[in-house]
């Protein structure tokens, strides 16, 4: 029940230490990153620590889910190809950048691949406009930018992530 | 109109208003309807459905001077700005002019109806609102005639979807005005539902469990502006205006929160009236516009099949059902017999009339009243109970009060509720308990004590507070001094007393106490000031003064001294079998009851006396508020009023009781009991305009809770005079077992009146004993999950729970989950071997 | 206008873009070398914080997340004698078509940082926060490093430069909502809660973070004042125009040859940033139109007024439409101007908190007009419907994003119906 407690102390200690104690709660969704690093997303259990380590209501800690897109309540795939296809990177080809990538892998909008590792998702701006087409991937334990991308770089990317998954 | 005030205009009318005043309030004082979604008046404005848009005018100012620029005739320049404001978020400004019908207006609210309409489903005629819907309302008032939005693009989401056993949710009725979840975070303290996702999206969500975890839940359906959220007990149920309506007063604790009851034919019970839902009534000054869940939904004992339907009498050894001739000759002949040797045993769920004439019968005939109760002080009360014009909901900075040796949030919620806010409105608020509780973390003082010392606590706080010698041997310590501090500086102070961890002795004490505490500072003989006792029923404060007390020795004694008992609306045989055996060896005993209770069943007669929804009388509340109840039901055909049996056998034995109405009974009460003098059932009934303004046509402004037409009840004046009894210093308590065994109270317990509920089953309380890790070390129970109890040759065994909140040396129980526990007791505590 | 050349693409000098002019900036000691943290230090030991607020008003630097509203007049506005007080550093940048606070604390950290800090000491506050758009991950953690190095340093802690004034700066990671880039719902999401705007008044500055005063100032704001307090109000204003002094980083993306972020005066032409600073349209196409402010201002047609008007607060106000952010999203040509519309829409009715009725129903409404109209089922009347729905949101929100989404239609319908109209089933 207390995992998150016993395996991250230091990290949360140093995240709760950013706050004045009396306003714990705002460290929920530092938390809330925290927990999905560890479950890939968040159930009713990763709320209930949560909810436990700041003293909150379970429903003040799962209600956040759904209204931040970055965090994921249900099990999905390991890596998000979250491609920007938001105005100005659509004036540059990301549209069709995203919609040969997910030809390529034989995946449909959102849905992930057949080992159910990799996702390509459409998401809305990322401020890197100018090196269109972009994409971020997102996996539990972080969130990095791939910029000025080709379909070739992109398909570079999913095959050392393919790598990977594979050799865990 | 008051000149002091705040002067504008709305719709051209001239008011004055309070600093402060939102617009939309000052709007509805003088009758002008701005519509509202979001905006409740019991809960802080966020501005958010957009819903009450108005035009406003401010006086033109010059910009370098500041002055107000006027036109030729010297009026003052009024400029309107470019964009509707909300009404419900603007306070009242000088010389505003406010239009709330301008074209300008109205078309802005016209947009907005539209568009919570675009989503919303036109499903009216099967809505439970339907009827009694502001949206609808608006809809025909504000709204466009035809719907541009095309059906087959509407977002069509779950219509049935639980947040829980109690309360439902239609996703598509929704209108995200957060009304509920505001109310549960700001007013309940229990954000156990939320807004979630975002955009057209957002939805209601609860992740506690149980779903939607609230002792108030039920009062988020009532100020919920659509028919999104619905309780499981109506659902469906009925129409709203097919429902009759009777004013009431919720039997269950001793707040008297005002009801009303609506009550209908149903279907499935050969058209019989039944009540179809429970809702508070207004009463500012007792439970405002909100009631908890027990008081909406453990109702159902009234209706249950296991209620006593016909007189029994006992032939051949065997209870058999008697007419009603037989049953109360056979009561007369036994309880006549009886003479001196009579005892009468009366509950605090009886109507002042009730036990008026319980007592008169008993005591003519030579026999002793005794009121079946374990708590004291009810004398103190009448004494130094808190004066007419009290009212928590207005208690704030400047104010004190103390809680003392009572869980309220389980005992009587809508106090909790009310003392939590008085809290949150700046009060000091001082809650003393042996044990955490959920007012600890309102509280301004927090003081603990040993299980079962509550009396120690109470005289340190006096100590502290009279610089008393013989109290202050070492000294309060730090807590103490500052909450005595606190205590002693307030304007107004307000004591509630419970009896959590105390017998009988140490409740009185506790009392004695609470009693100097406050007229050390002369907390007395002003409104908010005054002593609550936190009484374990409804009217236990009606009893003491009608002149019923418990036995301070106990009951075992008095049954043994007795030749026969009439024990009405009380269970002794269920709180403890031991009695059983003394009441068996009766010459006569009489059982008046709703239900075959275990005492009943030991009864030579057994009369079906009605329940609280059938019948009238009155009511005297904690805060000593007497309140009528009126019959929302007709009387089942064999079942009687408890006053009248009363008064029926009285006449058998020449006792001259009053036995025409309970109307008549209460004259008599107020010709003879001192503090009720002149008082009438008149009096009782009247009402006086009260703000917010509820159940009005408006619908939407205050929710669907219920005005009040039927009265508001009087709050009786302490009668100072007589001796402040002294203190009494008891010792602290001496550990003589190995555990105090300590019953607590928990709102949802095993009673008769709430198991028929079953709704409620999920939450009841379990029959647990609770220790401490370390108690559980020392008494070699880790790591047991069941533990034998035993005291005075008597044992059992109960499973165990080790909470690190329990105190030291104590074992908690809940009451009324199975274990018979009145007083805490010492006892001995081994692992159980099965 | 005080620039003198037209001919002259270089901006004389940069303020906040200072890494493009001297390499290796990003580092703590390149920073210093320049004269970074001199204008902290000297504000700590021996500005008062009422005269560095004196300061930055008569410098004239407007906020530079959108409103435009004068940085030194807003804290002046704190409550006095309120304590604590808190700074959070608006990073939330989501906008579409704006990139530069990502540069800015990617490549001039420190120039930020102590942008911050001096903001910090202004509005004496002891902690300040930097609010980051959850997907600025990796920028986020780079960041905690380059603060702990300025507590290694001594320019961030306790007791800073031998006086008794304690300053902690933390970053906060948001999770994907460009509502949070609005600074009371930003606020809201830093106490814990949902990003949904506060009611306002009280704004920040009366009561913010946990109810106490706060400033709320977007990263390029905050990193302009290093410069400002170094060299002073008169160089300061010097660029600019007399409004709007100052430079403003404008990003610059869609169909252009060289996207990126570029420095120049306020009043520089809509013409120069695009012809010269990034080198004219794609594929030399024609220029159609130009979004000045990401999705959030209305559409301008490119016509030579157009092009030829500066860029500043005043003078794109009265083309219109709003400088906002200065995201300046070129569009050639070949788009349907219906369909951008679609995809800000799109966009809007994604992003919108929900909290308020017209914004929350009136974008999803609108939404689905578009649709229809994408994907050829609508009728021209929905065209007037479609606008209608649009001007009944606008002056009837919580927040300024309701408005946003609805000038996007609405003007887009007034100034290129047409290209509504081909997608109507009985259009022309
Ligand atoms: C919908 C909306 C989104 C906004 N997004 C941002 C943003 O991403 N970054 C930002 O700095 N300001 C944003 N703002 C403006 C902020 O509310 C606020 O005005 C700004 O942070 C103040 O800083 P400044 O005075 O330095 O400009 C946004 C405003 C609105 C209404
Ligand atoms: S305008 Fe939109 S984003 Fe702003 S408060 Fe209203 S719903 Fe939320
Ligand atoms: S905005 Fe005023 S009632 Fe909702």
């Amino acid at each position: 029940m207390a995992a998150l407690a016993e395996k991250y102390r230091a990290e949360i200690q140093s995240i709760l230490a950013k706050y004045p104690p009396e306003h714990k709660r705002s460290a929920v969704m530092p938390l809330l990153f925290v927990a999905q690093r560890e479950y890939g997303h968040l159930d009713r259990q990763a709320i209930a620590e949560v909810a436990a380590l700041l003293q909150l209501e379970p429903t003040e800690v799962g209600s956040l889910i759904g209204f931040y897109t970055l965090f994921h309540d249900r099990p999905g795939p390991t890596y998000r190809l979250q491609v920007c296809t938001d105005l100005p990177c659509a004036l540059r080809g990301a549209e069709e950048f995203a919609r040969e990538l997910r030809q390529e892998l034989n995946v449909s909008q959102g849905e992930p691949d057949t080992d159910g590792q990799i996702a390509v998702e459409e998401v809305k701006c990322l401020a890197a406009c100018d090196r269109a087409p972009v994409f971020q991937l997102q996996e539990p334990g972080g969130i990095h930018y791939y910029e000025n991308q080709t379909l070739e770089t992109a398909l570079a990317v999913v095959e050392e992530l393919r790598g990977r998954a594979g050799s865990d | 109109m008051s000149t002091d005030g705040v002067r504008l205009t709305i719709e051209g009318r001239e008011i004055s208003s309070s600093p402060g005043t939102l617009l939309v309030d000052a709007a509805k004082r003088i009758g002008i309807d701005i519509p509202v979604f979001c905006y409740h008046p019991k809960l802080k404005p966020v501005g958010m459905c957009r819903m009450c848009l108005v035009e406003i005018g401010r006086p033109a100012r010059d910009r370098a001077t500041g002055q107000p620029v006027r036109n030729e005739r010297g009026e003052p320049v009024i400029q309107f700005g470019a964009n509707l404001e909300t009404a419900c978020t603007t306070q009242v400004g000088e010389g505003w002019q406010v239009r709330v019908f301008s074209g300008k207006a109205v078309d802005g609210r016209r947009a907005i109806v539209e568009y919570l309409l675009t989503s919303h489903p036109l499903d009216c005629p099967i809505c439970d609102k339907g009827g009694e819907c502001p949206l609808q309302n608006l809809t025909m008032e504000h709204g466009p005639g035809l719907s541009r939005f095309l059906f087959d693009e509407k977002l069509h989401l779950a219509k049935r979807l639980p947040l829980g056993e109690l309360i439902y949710l239609d996703r598509e009725r929704c209108i995200q005005c957060a009304r509920c979840t505001r109310f549960q975070d700001e007013v309940a303290g229990d954000p156990v539902i939320g807004l979630s996702q975002r955009g057209r999206r957002l939805e209601i969500v609860t992740f506690s469990d149980p779903g939607f975890d609230s002792y108030f839940s039920g009062n988020s359906t009532d100020i919920c502006p659509v028919g999104a959220l619905t309780t499981a007990d109506f659902r469906f149920g009925a129409r709203p205006w097919e429902l009759n309506a009777a004013a009431s007063i919720c039997p269950h604790c001793p707040v008297g929160c005002n009801l009303t009851l609506n009550t209908r034919r149903a279907a499935g019970t050969d058209g019989r009236e039944t009540i179809k839902r429970v809702m508070p009534r207004q009463n500012e000054r007792v439970n405002e516009i909100w009631i908890c869940d027990k008081g909406r939904f453990a109702h159902h004992y009234a209706h249950s099949a296991d209620r006593l339907s016909k007189p029994l009498v006992r032939q051949d050894g065997r209870l058999v059902e008697a007419s009603w001739e037989e049953a109360l000759e056979r009561a007369a002949d036994r309880l006549g017999e009886a003479g001196a040797g009579l005892l009468g045993l009366a509950g605090g769920r009886l109507t002042n009339e009730d036990l008026f004439n319980f007592r008169g019968f008993v005591e003519g005939l030579g026999g002793m009243p005794v009121l079946d109760d374990w708590m004291a002080g009810g004398d103190l009360v009448r004494q130094f109970g808190v004066y007419p014009g009290t009212n928590l909901g207005t208690l704030g900075k400047g104010d004190a009060i103390l809680v003392i040796a009572s869980d309220l949030h389980e005992e009587a919620p809508i106090w909790w509720l009310r003392i939590k806010q008085a809290a949150e409105r700046g009060a000091e608020l001082v809650v003393a308990n042996a044990r955490p509780t959920r007012l600890d973390s309102f509280s301004t003082h927090l003081l603990r004590y040993a299980p079962g010392d509550a009396v120690q606590a109470g005289l340190g706080l006096l100590g502290a507070r009279t610089g008393d010698a013989k109290l202050q041997s070492s000294g309060p310590d730090r807590q103490t001094a500052a909450a005595g501090k606190a205590l002693g500086s307030a304007r107004n102070v307000i004591v509630l007393y419970g009896n959590e961890g105390l017998d009988y002795r140490g409740s009185e004490a506790l009392a004695r106490v609470c009693a100097q505490l406050l007229s050390a500072n002369d907390h007395q003989g002003r409104p908010n000031n005054g002593l609550i006792a936190v009484w374990p029923r409804a009217n236990t404060q009606g009893a003491w003064d009608m002149g019923l007390r418990p036995s301070a020795a106990g009951l075992s004694g008095r049954i043994e001294q007795s030749a026969a008992a009439y024990i009405v609306a009380a269970d002794p045989v269920g709180d403890d079998p031991a009695i059983g055996q003394l009441l068996t060896g009766l010459r006569g005993l009489v059982v008046q009851d709703l239900f075959l209770s275990a005492t009943a069943q030991l009864a030579e007669v057994v009369l079906p006396a009605q329940s609280f929804v059938e019948r009238e009388g009155t009511f005297t509340s904690g805060e000593r508020r007497v309140q009528r109840l009126y019959p929302a039901l007709p009387e089942p055909p064999e079942s009687r009023p408890d006053w009248k049996i009363i008064a029926e056998l009285g006449g058998r034995l020449g006792l001259e009781l009053e036995g025409r109405g309970a109307g008549q009974v209460f004259t008599r009460i107020a010709g003879q009991i001192a503090d009720y003098a002149g008082l009438t059932y008149a009096d009782l009934a009247a009402t006086e305009r009260q703000w917010p303004e509820v159940g009005g046509l408006d619908l939407y402004y205050g929710g669907t809770a219920y005005d009040n037409r039927q009265g508001l009840g009087v709050q009786l004046a302490p009668r100072p005079g007589g001796e402040l009894p002294e203190w009494t210093a008891t010792a602290a308590r001496e550990p003589s077992g190995d555990l105090l065994l300590v019953p607590i109270s928990r709102l949802y317990d095993r009673g008769v009146t709430v198991l028929a509920s079953q709704l409620l089953g999920r939450r009841l309380a379990e029959l647990k004993l609770a220790i401490h890790p370390e108690d559980a070390r020392r008494l070699g129970l880790l790591g047991a999950s069941r533990a034998e109890i035993s005291w005075d040759g008597q044992g059992t065994t109960v499973e165990l729970s080790i909470e690190e909140t329990t105190p030291r040396g104590a074992g908690l129980v809940p009451r009324s989950t199975g274990l018979p526990l009145r007083q805490p007791i010492e006892v001995r505590v081994r692992p159980s071997s099965s | 206008m005080l620039r003198n050349s037209e001919a002259e693409p270089e901006v004389t000098e940069p303020i906040v873009l200072r890494h493009r002019v001297l390499p290796e900036f990003d580092r703590l000691t390149v920073y210093r070398q320049h004269g970074g943290y001199q204008a902290f230090e000297r504000a700590v030991r021996s500005r008062s914080p009422e005269a560095v607020i004196q300061l930055v008003k008569d410098s004239g630097l407007r906020g530079r997340g959108g409103a435009g509203f004068p940085t030194g007049v807003k804290w002046s506005f704190l409550t006095p004698g309120v304590f604590p007080r808190y700074v959070v550093a608006n990073a939330d940048e989501s906008e579409p078509g704006t990139f530069k606070d990502r540069e800015i604390i990617e490549r001039n950290p420190f120039q930020f940082l102590e942008g911050v800090a001096i903001c910090a000491h202004a509005a004496q506050a002891n902690v300040a926060y930097v609010y980051c758009r959850g997907e600025f991950w990796d920028l986020t953690s780079e960041l905690d490093r380059k603060i702990a190095e300025l507590e290694g340093a001594g320019l961030l802690g306790d007791g800073l430069f031998g006086t008794d004034y304690s300053l902690r700066i933390y970053t906060h990671l948001g999770a994907g909502a460009y509502i949070c880039g609005e600074e009371t719902a930003l606020l809201e999401s830093l106490e814990g809660k949902l990003g949904q705007p506060r009611l306002r008044p009280p704004f920040p500055a009366a009561e913010g973070l946990y109810g106490k005063p706060t400033v709320v100032n977007n990263v390029e704001t905050l990193a302009n004042l290093p410069l400002i307090l170094e060299r002073g109000v008169d160089w300061y204003r010097s660029v600019g125009t007399k409004q709007s002094p100052g430079t403003k980083v404008f990003s610059l993306s869609g169909h252009v040859k060289r996207p990126a972020n570029v420095e120049l005066p306020l009043g520089t032409t809509f013409r120069e940033l695009i012809f010269e600073h990034g080198g004219g349209i794609l594929g030399d196409k024609k220029i159609k139109a130009i979004l000045p402010a990401g999705a959030s201002a209305p559409i301008l047609p490119a016509a030579d007024d157009v092009l030829d008007s500066g860029m500043d607060y005043e003078s794109v106000a009265a083309l219109g439409s709003a400088l906002g952010s200065a995201s300046i999203i070129v569009l050639d040509e070949t788009v349907n101007i219906a369909w951008a519309e679609a995809k800000i829409t799109d966009f809007f009715e994604h992003e919108s908190c929900g909290k308020c009725t017209p914004c929350r129903e009136g974008t999803y409404w609108m939404k689905h007009i578009l649709g229809r109209l994408m994907t050829g089922a609508a009728r021209a009347e929905d065209i007037e419907l479609l606008h209608s729905v649009g001007t009944g949101i606008r002056g009837k929100c919580l927040c300024a994003l309701g408005d946003f989404a609805a000038l996007a239609v609405t003007s887009g319908i007034e100034r290129f119906g047409t290209d509504f109209k081909v997608h109507a089933v009985n259009g022309q």
